[in-house]
């Protein structure tokens, strides 16, 4: 078995302690586990990407354009920058809340109707599943657990090799303990929301 | 972070924190660096436990000076470790390059992180030629977990040949995350004592050429080393006729895209083991040859080969089927797949039919040198300036809407092609450069163009941290770490005992008060120099300094003339679908620069 995760972003979006959570629970499931992370420059409110391998002899930090299993997409725009990450198996989770590029704040560049990101996937791929992380965010707490939102959704993807509790369990291990509670609950709602339908 | 300083278990790490805990196992009492992407992760980690490891740790002001700082402990006979991006160690080379005649007595390994892509980075140098270029012995990691095994194999190699290691990786290692496991660490001595001994460490001519044969005996040991090294192994299916040769990341891609061939993986690669080379190359019909960059180990082969009288057809570079340019990825095994069984990659999606707006790195919000660029354009006016800018932050000043870097080599370069500018054209050169890259190389040009009258304005962006790296200290800073705390070194006092014409220091916040001052430092006629003095604002927020209130736009005056968004440009200003301004509150660091360019007042602190 193996199994290969692209997680896309902007930098701030909490993409990399997304990254360890998973890293961390595939490690702890007894996978090999090979992961390559964006440092420097790049991070200064630019894209951000992070791959994750697992499982029986994996070794490659990198995956083949086209060789995600799934595509981890923290931001509309992002997701749809990078869909050449997929191919037609691929599973894609996107959030909803867009994070506005400077040049767009600045009203010289335009940002794409959300709408019209969601139909343009949908047109190369039957699975793509949509989520409003940073609305259920709000609903646990704070805005910032969105990624653990993401996290609890990745646990209900159809065949994902890691189990939801191991997951939940790897993310407490890895939160602050004055924002557990947060981030449980966060998960829980992503969990929820991607089990229902 | 994972706990680095525990002696059992095992860890997802990063390849710089792997690292990290190969020298703390190997038992390494000496580091020195100048921070650099895709290595200042082990410098930042240093930082917070080198007093707890055991380590004396010190960001130095250059890559030359941790060279020198780390060469000098290596021959006091403690275990010591420099370590730098690729283009440091250029700037490193000069020390580098007579170590090796006179060797070490502890253990010494430099790390060189090169950046296949230029991720972060001018170039895409390949430093391994600086292996045979200095007769070091150079080791190149593949894997986070290798890495730190292949630490403490430098270190030996190091002190059975008394001289020191390279330790060549690229970003897919440093920047690449696996599980590795700890273990116990070696005791070494915590201090030295330098033994003299002239005809080895005075490198007088006479000298010199006693110890460049020297120096030729330890690179004839090292390549017996190499020989016998579990460093260079075979693997894959032994008996192929197919052989892949391999080193770095590549041995992944091989390891995991690419069936049916004998791998001869090498890890030890310079010097390269020639008998096992030739070794490898019997009953091979063809031999493959996979590594990022130059053709190294291909041109290698090729030499070898010759010498011997063999010949085996070679696939890699050199007949074009392999790229040198960028870093290599699995798809990339692609390009072999008329000459050794590869794996299917499935075919990925289109792109989407939606026009995605860009999201290249910027500035951050309330950034100073937005201030400092918004500032010297107005300055400049319809002057003719060429800006020559440097490594850092303010590299990001070449794009919209300053478009204020014109030339850029590397760091420190700025100034002195300023000096070149004046001298060859009728052009005014200004040279934007960060405290920490003044205290790295800006110093010298600086001298330079006041003894041969180099009309230039330098502007020195002081935002007291190196903040391109991950906010390291620096002189201007100030030490306070690892039990030493030192006093911040005074920028103007330099500029001003070089007897420049014309030296202010100004705010970058206040835009217009800083181009008032920027246009008298163009106007010397001769040279001048404008410190732009303010915090790094991810700097401020990690010391937890007290916040400034943020900023709001008044409705009532705002005109939409969209002056703020044009010339400070910062990503906290948003245009609403209205026209009107708006501040984004959640990422306004108060620095009230919008507000000093807005020709209505509109914009004013919020009110507490």
């Amino acid at each position: 078995m193996k199994y290969s995760i692209q997680i896309v972003g902007v930098g701030g979006q909490g993409v990399l302690l997304a990254s360890m959570v998973l890293g961390n629970a595939a490690m702890e499931a007894g996978y090999d586990v090979a992961m390559s992370e964006v440092h420097g420059m790049a991070q200064r409110g630019g894209s951000v990407l992070c791959t994750l391998r697992f499982g029986d002899n994996v070794i490659s930090p990198l995956e083949s354009v086209g060789g995600a299993d799934l595509l981890m997409g923290f931001e509309p725009a992002e997701t749809c920058r990078n869909v050449g990450l997929c191919n037609k198996d691929s599973q894609i989770i996107m959030n909803l809340d867009p994070v506005l590029p400077s040049m767009v704040a600045a009203g010289f560049e335009t940002y794409p109707e959300v709408d019209g990101l969601v139909a343009s996937i949908k047109k190369l791929t039957p699975n793509l599943r949509t989520i409003d992380a940073t609305e259920l965010a709000k609903q646990a707490g704070k805005a910032v657990a969105a990624n653990a939102v993401m996290i609890g959704a990745v646990a209900a993807v159809k065949g994902f090799p890691l189990s939801k509790d191991l997951l939940r369990k790897t993310l407490a291990d890895n939160v602050p303990p004055k924002f557990l509670d947060l981030n449980l609950k966060a998960f829980d709602l992503g969990y929820e929301t991607m089990s229902k339908d | 972070m994972a706990d680095l300083l525990t002696d059992s278990g095992k860890a997802l790490l990063l390849g710089n924190e792997a690292i990290t805990r190969g020298l703390i196992e190997s038992g390494v009492r000496f580091a020195s660096t100048y921070p650099g992407t895709p290595s200042s992760e082990v410098g930042n980690i240093l930082e917070k436990i080198s007093d707890k490891a055991g380590i004396y740790f010190e960001f130095s002001i250059n890559e030359k000076v941790a060279m020198e700082v780390s060469a000098a402990a290596a021959v006091s006979g403690i275990r010591s470790f420099v370590f730098m991006k690729h283009v440091g160690l250029n700037a490193a080379a000069d020390p580098m390059m007579t170590l090796p005649y006179s060797g070490v007595r502890g253990g010494m390994v430099i790390m060189t992180a090169d950046d296949p892509s230029a991720h972060s980075s001018q170039n895409e140098q390949d430093n391994r030629y600086y292996a045979p270029l200095s007769l070091m012995p150079m080791v190149e990691p593949s894997t986070p977990a290798e890495a730190k095994e292949m630490v403490q194999a430098a270190y030996e190699i190091s002190e059975a040949l008394s001289m020191p290691v390279l330790f060549r990786t690229t970003t897919r290692v440093n920047h690449a995350r696996g599980i590795v496991s700890f273990h116990g660490c070696k005791d070494t001595p915590q201090k030295g004592h330098f033994d003299k001994d002239d005809a080895r460490f005075v490198c007088v001519p006479a000298n010199a050429r006693k110890n460049r044969l020297v120096l030729l005996e330890k690179n004839a040991k090292a390549k017996e080393m190499s020989e016998n090294s579990p460093l260079n192994y075979v693997t894959g299916k032994k008996d192929s006729d197919i052989g892949i040769i391999t080193s770095g990341v590549g041995f992944t891609y091989v390891s995991e895209f690419i069936e049916d061939a004998a791998v001869l993986k090498l890890g030890f690669t310079y010097p390269l083991p020639e008998k096992k080379i030739l070794e490898f190359l019997k009953g091979k019909k063809r031999i493959i040859v996979v590594e990022e960059l130059e053709p190294f180990l291909e041109d290698n082969l090729y030499s070898i080969m010759g010498k011997n009288n063999v010949y085996v057809p070679v696939i890699g570079k050199r007949d074009g089927t392999l790229p040198r340019q960028w870093e290599f990825a699995p798809e990339t095994m692609s390009k072999l797949k008329d000459y050794v069984k590869v794996k299917d990659f499935p075919a990925p999606l289109p792109p989407v039919d939606v026009q995605l707006p860009a999201r290249p790195p910027t500035l951050c919000a309330g950034c100073p040198h937005r201030g400092s660029f918004a500032a010297m354009k107005k300055a400049a006016g319809n002057r003719n300036v060429v800006y020559a800018s440097d490594i850092g932050c303010y590299t990001l000043g070449s794009m919209p809407p300053f478009r204020m870097a014109d030339f850029v080599l590397c760091m420190g370069g700025g100034a002195g092609v300023a000096g070149g500018f004046d001298a060859s054209t009728d052009q005014k050169p200004v040279a934007f450069l960060g405290d920490s890259t003044f205290f790295h190389s800006g110093i010298p040009p600086l001298i330079s163009a006041k003894f041969n009258n180099h009309k230039i304005t330098m502007v020195i962006l002081d935002n007291r941290i190196t903040a391109m790296t991950g906010q390291q200290p620096n002189p201007g800073t100030g030490r306070d770490f690892g039990g030493i705390k030192t006093e911040s070194v005074d920028i103007e006092g330099i500029v001003k005992g070089i007897g420049v014409d014309f030296c202010a220091v100004v705010n970058p916040f206040n835009v217009t008060e800083t181009a008032k001052t920027m246009k008298q430092a163009l106007d010397v006629d001769g040279v001048s120099v404008i410190i732009s003095r303010a915090p790094c604002q991810i700097d401020a927020k990690k010391r937890k300094l007290p916040a400034k209130p943020p900023m709001q736009v008044d409705r009532n005056k705002c005109i939409k003339c969209y002056t703020c968004v044009k010339t400070v440009a910062c990503p906290a200003l948003i245009k609403k679908a209205d026209g009107f301004i708006e501040t984004d509150l959640s990422q306004c660091a108060g620095c009230g620069m919008c507000a000093s360019v807005c020709p209505k007042d509109a914009i004013k602190e919020v009110s507490q």
